[in-house]
């Protein structure tokens, strides 16, 4: 099914080595744990935006999205409209000041620097963890999908390597080449390859939509072949069942946009890193801005694949029966039954252990919607533009990881190791740390891929919890940077509330048509929602919601911090900014405008 | 930062831009093309990744020449010997 040729090799070859250099020529610039940990805080704005949304674009984005546009049509561009962008917009304008202002090096550091100690501790020994274990499922799915895709087969096959060591080896190399890269250029070598892998999956999945939508007959090909609600973002929300996601639209808007899209643009240290390491105060506000352009567009690229894959024939096993010069020839093209039971280019899950597809509960066939987007590029691309399609593949999922290991070993190094273990070390000291912690997090990445071999439900219940604790953040955020009677005692008690609530949502509601367990209810169920999708934003709401009261309440009752110690972390205690600029179309609020008219625009366009 | 990530992402640019150019000229009208619709998408695309390529390389090297005509930055914790 997959033929690489050296070509192919030769331009995946060519990236890594490319990778590798750019850390190299960074090793030098890498003076002060300044320049390691934040990249000397002297990014321009647009290195910085473009790597702000790259690190979000791991393979989650690019597989996941194309997935659920198989699976949710463009109901799915709603992850970009209502979560993304005006959270985008509000982390630029009104959070950044606070962030980049307050010289906090961490996320947690601006948690201690705003409330105290303890809710640091919570939010960085939290976060440490949920990082290092998001990296190890970029590698682990990268491994998978390179098994999947049989990358390697062809050469392990000519080496005479046996083909079980392909996932190890997949492992270590993407461990070795992000390590390597790292350990030398810090988070400007995380930063300058994640701009680099943006422009590589622009190059990558462009020219696999075009095709696409040329093969399938243009958008007008496409309307036709797709159920006509996967074609309309908007149609439907007012009620769950008449849209696919199954969810109404206050679900949506508060879940999704809200909590949600907040939740992880406005306080994950992954993407903030990002904008923190701008050489300025405006650059810094306009980061998430300039990323938000790109937002708006990029659902074509992701989305598309999958719509296309599903909207295209399905193959089927035939046989073409030919009459040459008498003799009867028949040529039958036998396509495997996984492929056969699917739906366009997405095959139906196999049970492993019947060798049968898997059926849901009303008999249709499981479907892998994962495959939606590999098998797109494995249908289109010739030898030659397949390698750099397969290299984009690759350069999302080890970006990810890059992104992951560069935050926690900023956490790891300053907000544990510096504020617990060694207060008061040399900064050569401190640049030693964070480069053995990146070792460190490299190889809990690896255990944690090898871990979800074996244990694929603790993996989803690790990930589970992890939701449960990123859902409340944001409104701790919201209440310190707005609210000056904020405190510790009250933003400490609000987000253990936050996450108690979400667990506690979780364990009273099921989707109808899973069973209690790790899809809920496993205390006993008290409503069901339509999808898991609906279940998963009203349970964010309700984080948010409890941790918003819990905090308000208690922050209430205990001592407020003086005005003159919260300059600068609030609101109303920090001058306004300086106007940079004479050229008010540059002012970040300009900026903010133009891409929220874009964003509407768009979803309008789409309705 | 002391290199401007255009000249190298230019740089890479450029080459695959070339590789698949070159490599879509060697197999013009081969069999292999029936996958892309009949399109030589590796030299077509090769071309737009080649033009990408060299403008990036270009805009990096003006701005590298900009970076080098700047004073020196001060840089902290570094020890100056000799003062």
């Amino acid at each position: 099914m997959l033929n690489l040729t050296a070509v192919d090799w030769l331009i995946m070859l060519l990236y890594f080595v490319f990778v590798l250099g750019i850390g190299f020529a960074l090793k030098r610039s890498m003076k002060t744990s300044k320049d390691f940990f934040q990249a000397g805080r002297a990014l321009p704005a647009w290195i910085c935006g473009l790597a702000f949304i790259s690190a979000n674009l791991g393979a989650q984005e690019v597989i996941g999205m194309g997935a659920s546009g198989a699976k949710y049509g463009l109901e799915t561009a709603h992850f970009y409209g209502i979560g993304a962008i005006p959270a985008m917009i509000f982390v630029g304008i009104f959070m950044m000041p606070f962030y980049y202002g307050s010289k906090a090096r961490s996320v947690p550091e601006f948690l201690r620097m705003r409330f105290d100690e303890k809710t640091r501790a919570l939010n960085a020994c939290s976060f440490a963890v949920m990082t290092v274990f998001s990296s190890g499922i970029s590698m682990y799915a990268m491994a998978r999908l390179i098994q999947a895709l049989h990358v390697f087969d062809g050469l392990f096959y000519a080496l005479g390597w046996p083909q079980q060591g392909i996932f190890t080896f997949s492992i270590v190399l993407s461990a070795i080449i992000v390590l390597a890269y790292i350990f030398l250029g810090g988070l400007t070598s995380a930063i300058y390859n994640e701009v680099l892998q943006f422009f590589l999956i622009i190059a990558g999945f462009l020219p696999l939509v075009l095709l696409g939508l040329k093969n399938i007959g243009g958008w007008a090909g496409l309307k036709a072949s797709v159920p006509v609600a996967y074609m309309h973002e908007w149609h439907g929300v007012a009620h769950a069942s008449t849209n696919p996601m199954g969810i109404e639209i206050i679900g949506l808007g508060m879940g999704l946009g809200f909590v949600l899209g907040s939740g992880y643009w406005c306080t994950d240290f992954l993407v903030i890193q990002t904008a923190m390491a701008s050489k300025n105060m405006e650059s810094a506000r306009r980061v998430p801005l300039i990323a938000a352009v790109p937002k708006i567009f990029f659902p074509f690229l992701v989305i598309l694949p999958g719509l296309l894959a599903i909207g295209l024939p399905t193959p089927h096993t035939t046989t073409v029966e030919r009459n040459i010069n008498g003799m009867i020839v028949r040529d039958t093209n036998v396509v495997p039954q996984n492929v056969e039971e699917g739906r366009g280019l997405v095959p139906a899950k196999m049970n492993p252990v019947t060798g049968k597809p898997m059926f849901m509960a009303n008999g249709q066939p499981l479907l892998d919607y994962d495959m939606a987007t590999p098998n797109m590029l494995l249908h289109f691309f010739p030898t030659g533009i397949l390698g750099l399609g397969l290299t984009a593949l690759l350069a999302s999922f080890m970006s990810g990881m890059a992104g992951n290991v560069t935050a926690f070993n900023t956490v790891f190094t300053y907000d544990l190791y510096q504020s617990y273990i060694h207060k008061s070390g040399s900064d050569k000291h401190y640049m030693a740390v964070g480069r053995w912690a990146t070792v460190g997090g490299i190889l809990l990445s690896i255990a944690t891929a090898y871990a979800a071999i074996n244990f694929n439900n603790i993996m989803d219940t690790l990930q589970l919890v992890f939701s449960f604790v990123n859902a409340p953040l944001f409104a701790t955020f919201l209440l310190g940077m707005f609210w000056k009677r904020a405190t510790g005692h009250g933003a400490f008690a609000g987000l253990i509330a936050g996450t108690c609530a979400a667990m506690l949502h979780h364990g009273l509601t099921l989707p109808i048509e899973a069973n209690p367990g790790i899809h809920g209810g496993w205390m006993t169920v008290v409503h069901h929602y339509p999808s898991d999708m609906a279940q998963n934003f009203w349970g964010a709401i309700f984080a948010f919601g409890a941790n918003f009261i819990v905090t308000v309440v208690v922050s209430l009752a205990t001592k407020a911090r003086p005005e003159s110690e919260l300059v600068g972390l609030v609101h109303s205690l920090t001058p306004k900014p300086p106007r940079a600029h004479d050229v008010w179309w540059k002012s970040p609020e300009a900026l903010a405008v133009a891409v929220l008219l874009m964003a509407i625009g768009l979803n309008i366009f789409f309705y | 930062m002391s290199l401007d990530l255009r000249i190298p992402m230019g740089m890479m640019f450029t080459l695959v831009g070339m590789i698949l150019t070159a490599f879509g000229l060697s197999t013009r009208g081969s069999a292999i093309y029936a996958a892309s619709l009949g399109i030589n998408a590796n030299f077509w695309w090769g071309l737009v990744l080649l033009v990408f390529g060299v403008t990036m390389l270009l805009l990096g090297r003006r701005g590298q020449k900009r970076l080098a005509s700047l004073p020196p930055e001060p840089v902290e914790g570094e020890v100056r010997r000799g003062h």
